[in-house]
């Protein structure tokens, strides 16, 4: 790749999608898309932490001693963590009601601790902030589409409460899909993220098939799920 | 060197065949189904000529998804099957979309996702059912009683139509509590078993199936005369339902002896519900069931001592779908340690067979 930005942003949104490619962060991912709004929520802390992580720790990286990275790399995932869960406490207290127990446990999100060994650990802080904002924009996305599928389907309607989040400006977003929907409750309920997160990723292999590329994506960095 | 052909094995073959079970299968449904279809009359037969049509449309559109041959996989019955067993487990007055919902889980969710016929870990018929379950309670407790056809209280066609497709047909009908349900209810209420069983339909209705339950909760007598018919013809093996039906029978009796007041006796257990459609149909499911012989048995005793278990002490009246759907669960393990003896390996008196 010619342009290593190109490249960071094409891995992030898509080719190494957190959630679709390497099957991390599954907890967040499956906790918190009952709705839309709760997704898109999380994947912006989320993004916050990534970027600032990614900045941090690239900085830190000649500082780190191989032998204590990992401690080290955690004592900064957390004090980040704690920053943004006292951002959103203050100012999207609604929401934070919504994610608060997911909040903190962002700290334990492998992708978090993925991105900063694989990837800050060695490259410059611009590049590594640029990967963080990247993946956590592509980690948004995958959770924004995971909850509005399960949204849809489990309630029948798209970004209720959206205005909590952003806003009283967004009230428009808040949409009744299907009006008076009985409700799929299996949907709502964990089974539900499995099963719509299982139908996506097949969805992703099949325009990947598409596309006939498919065997880049192999070759790529796919960890086996051991999402925390 | 020999310039013959030589012919490999097998020489001998089974007639055997996955359309031949699924079709002996079916017949031996036939009579319950039959009659269920005359207790309930039309809602519960478009209900089934609805799922029947939707299971073969997915399981069609699955397999052409999937690059596979249509023809040969949609002919062999199993679909038809999984949707004729799906339709037993549904209250008879079911609305259209719960049909089709629980054909696209039990055909897409339940079999295709895994590779199709032979591969699925779960039975589809009961995934779907307590996915609908679980989804939309109120309409998957809502049971009428029978009103058999050709008779005054029998639902006309056009009505019944009308009414299972949400366009405002009325459709008179008592609805009812299923006798495990109703159980269930007055024992919550603090009653005793003599006076929640007062009024109830005796044990030879329930025998016969002339009560308030899905299709296949009704005809007891019936459905385990087909059971009987399939054992006899080797399509299924008697282990795992004499084992279930026999530990559901014991624990009942046990607790039934301990607790006269609160537990209600084996021949309740095992003519209520679906006991007898569970235990003959679907835990003998060759799919997701243990191949061992020692294996069915602890399959079969693990389904009857959880549905006992979940119908006494669970939040749901009936658990025959659960107590399957977790044995499925163990029967990899199952098939794991509990492994016939090896010809020739492994004496007796060591006892161990299974290593």
């Amino acid at each position: 790749m010619s342009n290593p930005y190109a490249q960071i942003s094409r891995d992030g949104l898509w080719s190494n999608n957190i959630v679709f490619a390497q099957v991390l962060a599954l907890c967040p991912t499956l906790a918190v898309t009952g709705t839309a709004t709760n997704g898109l929520g999380m994947g912006l802390a989320t993004t916050a932490v990534l970027v600032m992580t990614g900045l941090l720790i690239s900085l830190l990286r000649n500082v780190i001693t191989p032998q204590v990275r990992i401690p080290a790399f955690i004592i900064v995932i957390a004090m980040v963590v704690t920053l943004v869960e006292m951002a959103l406490n203050a100012w999207v207290h609604e929401l934070y009601k919504v994610l608060g127990l997911f909040i903190p446990l962002i700290v334990t999100n492998c992708a978090i601790l993925g991105r900063a060994e694989a990837y800050a650990s060695k490259e410059n802080g611009a590049r590594a902030a640029f990967d963080g904002l990247m993946m956590g924009i592509g980690f948004t996305l995958a959770l924004v589409v995971l909850g509005a599928v399960r949204e849809i389907l489990g309630s029948g309607t798209l970004f209720a409460n959206a205005s909590l989040l952003l806003g009283p400006a967004f009230k428009h977003l808040e949409l009744v899909i299907i009006p008076d929907y009985r409700g799929f409750l299996l949907m709502i309920l964990p089974p539900g993220g499995f099963l719509v997160l299982g139908f996506l990723m097949a969805a992703k292999r099949i325009i990947e098939r598409r596309r006939g590329r498919s065997g880049a994506i192999e070759a790529g960095c796919s960890p086996a799920a051991h999402g925390a | 060197m020999s310039s013959r052909t030589v012919i490999s094995g097998p020489y001998a073959h089974e007639k055997a065949s996955v359309r031949r079970s699924m079709t002996l299968v079916m017949l031996a449904l036939a009579p319950a189904t039959a009659f269920s279809f005359y207790l309930f009359a039309w809602p519960a037969i478009f209900l089934f000529l609805l799922i029947a049509a939707a299971v073969l449309a997915f399981e069609a559109a699955s397999l052409a998804i999937a690059g596979k041959p249509v023809r040969i996989f949609l002919t062999d019955g199993s679909a038809l099957l999984t949707g004729w067993l799906l339709a037993m487990s549904l209250p008879p007055s079911a609305p259209w979309w719960i049909g089709l919902a629980g054909a696209a889980i039990a055909i897409i969710v339940g079999k295709q996702i895994f590779g199709g016929l032979g591969q699925n870990i779960f039975n589809p018929a009961m995934v779907a059912r307590v996915a609908l379950l679980i989804s939309f309670p109120l309409e998957m407790t809502s049971y009428v009683e029978p009103t058999p056809l050709f008779s005054n209280l029998a639902p006309h066609f056009g009505d019944s139509l009308a009414a299972f497709f949400g366009l405002g047909g009325h459709v008179d009908a008592v609805s009812g509590a299923s006798i495990l349900g109703h159980i269930k209810t007055e024992l919550g209420r603090g009653a005793s078993l003599s006076e929640a069983l007062a009024g109830q339909s005796g044990l030879g209705a329930l025998g016969l199936g002339q009560v308030t339950g899905s299709l296949g909760e009704t005809s007891a007598a019936l459905l385990a005369l087909g059971g009987i018919f399939l054992i006899a013809m080797r399509v299924i093996s008697w282990r795992i339902p004499v084992a279930m039906l026999a530990t559901l029978a014991a624990m009942a009796s046990l607790f039934n002896f301990l607790g006269p007041d609160h537990y209600p006796n084996a021949a309740i257990h095992l003519l209520s519900g679906a006991s007898i459609l569970g235990a003959f149909f679907i835990a003998t499911d060759p799919v997701t069931s243990p191949v061992s012989p020692r294996g069915q048995l602890l399959f079969g005793m693990g389904c009857g001592a959880l549905v006992f278990i979940i119908r006494t002490w669970a939040g749901y009246p009936e658990g025959m779908a659960f107590a399957i759907l977790l044995m499925n669960a163990a029967t990899p393990l199952i098939d794991r340690y509990v492994r016939p003896r090896i010809f020739g390996h492994g004496a007796k008196k060591s006892g161990a067979a299974s290593k």
